[in-house]
């Protein structure tokens, strides 16, 4: 085994040892930081293919962000264990019956898709934009332009949703805030 | 190939060494300072000028014991610690200290690591050091601590985004992320201080909310807080808190120098390189400087103002100096200033 | 990726050091625990009540605003890097991006989102 082939094996059995254990462990905050660990352990192996951009991103957004935000859900939720009932009926098997779909759709597109090793095209076309993170810019500013500005109104709702859900007090004067 | 593993090692261990004598001797000077501001003499009985201070106080440390709160939660209250040291450490690494050195026939970049995302990867381990606190405050199962934790990662986010996008118009002007090309870019004189004051001021408020110094040491306010996040901590680990804010202090001066200050550019520092590496730690020198200026000048803000003033005022302001600068960007390029002379 | 080796070495060094400065301190140190000692501080009052309540919404609504704009910044990190090849039409495009997101904070601000009370 060559030390890229092991750096990958020691790295997806992380990966899949802390999802497990973000599953399956009864208290929230270890749950929350076994979700870092794996979006740590998914960023180390986007850097093993060669996208440090993309894998310094998933721990900036990702490990940095969400995952706070989750923490501090998980604070502010209080001590109470993960209650034992279920809130929707039939959760389980409707779970399993999801999962199962999601599986297949995978394994679909796995099977589907052109995993093409890295090729010279590729690798010149990075070189010729002068970075990898340049060439993300120029495909995301001329080639999926649409998708790019979409999401600012993705995530311009999800600013109203947060107003909304937090039922802020209402205030008299709201500019002499 | 053996040549450059000794290369590696011998650079990380440098780097390790004065970054850990840098924490120890900034507590010395932070103390001796903030005295003299205040008229006092400061620490002057151990060693002379109390230099051996420091030694003393780590020693003193480490035979400390080491209190378990009964109620904490013994493996995070542990985990916390560690990891208020191992971000700013690793920050280092991308930080350039100095020009190319000529040492036995090798040339030899004074710098760890030039990975093309320097500036990222700085950021996301700067993100990655809001667990330690949150972390330590809730491990220790202690009501002023988990407020100081609380308080402080509310701070350090609020604070995130005014920093990336002070840093945005520096990338803008130079078309890198990397630390050795944006210091390049800066040869001759051209700070970027001189084009982008305003992301330089922002930058320097932004760093003294990240690393929780005063005015933004609310997370440790001791009059409400007892000591903040660390209030239940004691012996070693209570240290490495220490550690972790000292270095990162060091950490960040050296990233605000290499962005705005010209990092190791100087006259005749491409001849001599040494007096690069001088440069690069007086500037250094005069952030730790300020950071103890700042906390003998001014109050602890109130929280809901910091809080105003990351959102309401940093915010706004970083994301119109980015649009500024873009558009001065586009002028210059188009000639659009020609054309209107 | 010669670079990144470089950084799991550091990496490694950096997390020997403070576990070898926790452990040094768990050698050295003195261990008399008692109940007393270990019990929560509190100034020396009695602690009354829990510590793992619930906190105020004020912190989870900083927290999820923080989230949309730290991607809207992850955003403009591929922009500012390739500007001086995008030019003027993606300078549009990234005015009308942050534009939507600047208005979500300015109704954010206007609701009171970000007030501390």
């Amino acid at each position: 085994m060559s030390g890229a082939e092991l750096f990958f094996y020691v790295l997806a059995v992380l990966a899949i040892t802390s999802a497990l254990a973000m599953i399956f462990t009864p208290r929230p905050v270890y749950a929350v930081l076994f979700m870092v660990v794996n979006f740590v352990a998914v960023a180390l192996l986007y850097l093993q293919l060669e996208a440090p951009f993309l894998a310094a991103v998933q721990v900036l957004v990702y490990a940095g962000a969400i995952m706070v935000l989750f923490l501090f859900v998980v604070m502010l939720m209080g001590p109470a264990p993960a209650p034992l009932w279920e809130h929707i009926p039939a959760q389980r098997p409707l779970a399993l019956l999801f999962a199962v779909g999601l599986l297949g759709a995978l394994a679909t597109a796995i099977r589907k898709g052109a995993f093409t090793p890295l090729t010279g095209t590729m690798s010149s076309a990075i070189a010729t934009a002068g970075g990898q993170s340049q060439a993300l810019a120029e495909h995301l500013y001329n080639r999926y332009l649409l998708p790019f500005e979409l999401t600012s109104l993705i995530l311009l709702v999800g600013i109203v949703g947060a107003v909304v859900l937090a039922r802020l007090p209402r205030q008299k004067n709201p500019t002499t805030d | 190939m053996l040549a450059d593993f000794i290369e590696t090692i011998v650079k990380i261990l440098v780097v390790v060494v004065v970054l850990l004598t840098g924490f120890a001797y900034m507590t010395w000077f932070e103390r001796r300072v903030i005295a003299r501001l205040q008229v006092r003499i400061g620490p002057n009985r151990v060693g002379p000028e109390g230099l051996l201070q420091p030694l003393a106080d780590g020693v003193k440390l480490f035979f400390k014991e080491d209190i378990i709160p009964a109620e904490a939660d013994k493996a995070l209250y542990l985990l916390a610690p560690m990891l208020a040291v191992v971000p700013s450490l690793l920050a280092a690494a991308v930080l350039p200290f100095g020009p190319d050195v000529t040492l036995f026939g090798r040339t030899i970049h004074l710098y760890i690591a030039d990975i093309n995302i320097a500036l990222l990867y700085f950021l996301g381990l700067g993100s990655l050091g809001v667990y330690s606190v949150v972390l330590a405050g809730w491990a220790s199962n202690n009501k002023y601590a988990l407020l100081g934790g609380l308080r402080a990662s509310a701070q350090m986010i609020s604070y995130e985004l005014a920093m990336g996008l002070s840093v945005l118009a520096v990338v803008m002007l130079t078309g890198s992320f990397s630390l050795v090309d944006i210091v390049e870019a800066q040869a001759g004189g051209r700070w970027f201080v001189l084009m982008q004051p305003l992301a330089f001021i922002i930058f320097v408020i932004t760093m003294l909310a990240e690393t929780k110094r005063a005015p933004f040491d609310l997370p440790e306010a001791e009059q409400e807080l007892v000591a903040g996040f660390h209030t239940e901590y004691s012996g070693m680990k209570f240290a490495l808190f220490y550690m972790g804010e000292y270095i990162g202090m060091i950490v960040i001066s050296g990233v605000a120098v290499s962005l705005f200050l010209g990092g190791w550019q100087g006259p005749f520092a491409e001849q001599i390189p040494l007096l690069g590496v001088l440069y690069f730690f007086l500037k250094v020198a005069v952030f730790m400087f300020f950071f103890v200026w700042m906390r003998a000048t001014l109050p602890r803000l109130r929280y809901d103002r910091l809080m105003q003033l990351g959102w309401k005022v940093l915010l706004p302001l970083s994301l119109a100096n980015v649009v500024v600068t873009a558009l001065a960007v586009v002028a210059r390029d188009t000639g659009f200033f020609g054309l209107l002379g | 990726m010669r670079e990144y080796a470089v950084l799991g070495a550091f990496l490694l060094v950096g997390i020997v050091l403070p576990a070898a400065v926790v452990i040094g301190g768990w050698l050295l140190g003195p261990k008399r625990a008692n109940p007393v000692k270990n019990s929560t501080y509190e100034c020396g009052l009695e602690t009354v009540g829990e510590t793992w309540i619930q906190f105020k919404v004020q912190y989870y609504v900083y927290a999820l605003i923080f989230v949309i704009f730290d991607i809207e910044v992850v955003y403009l990190y591929p922009w500012a890097v390739a500007y001086n090849r995008l030019g003027l039409f993606a300078l549009v495009e990234a005015l009308i991006f942050a534009g939507i997101l600047v208005a979500g904070l300015f109704y954010a601000w206007r609701k009171g989102a970000l007030a501390w009370f």
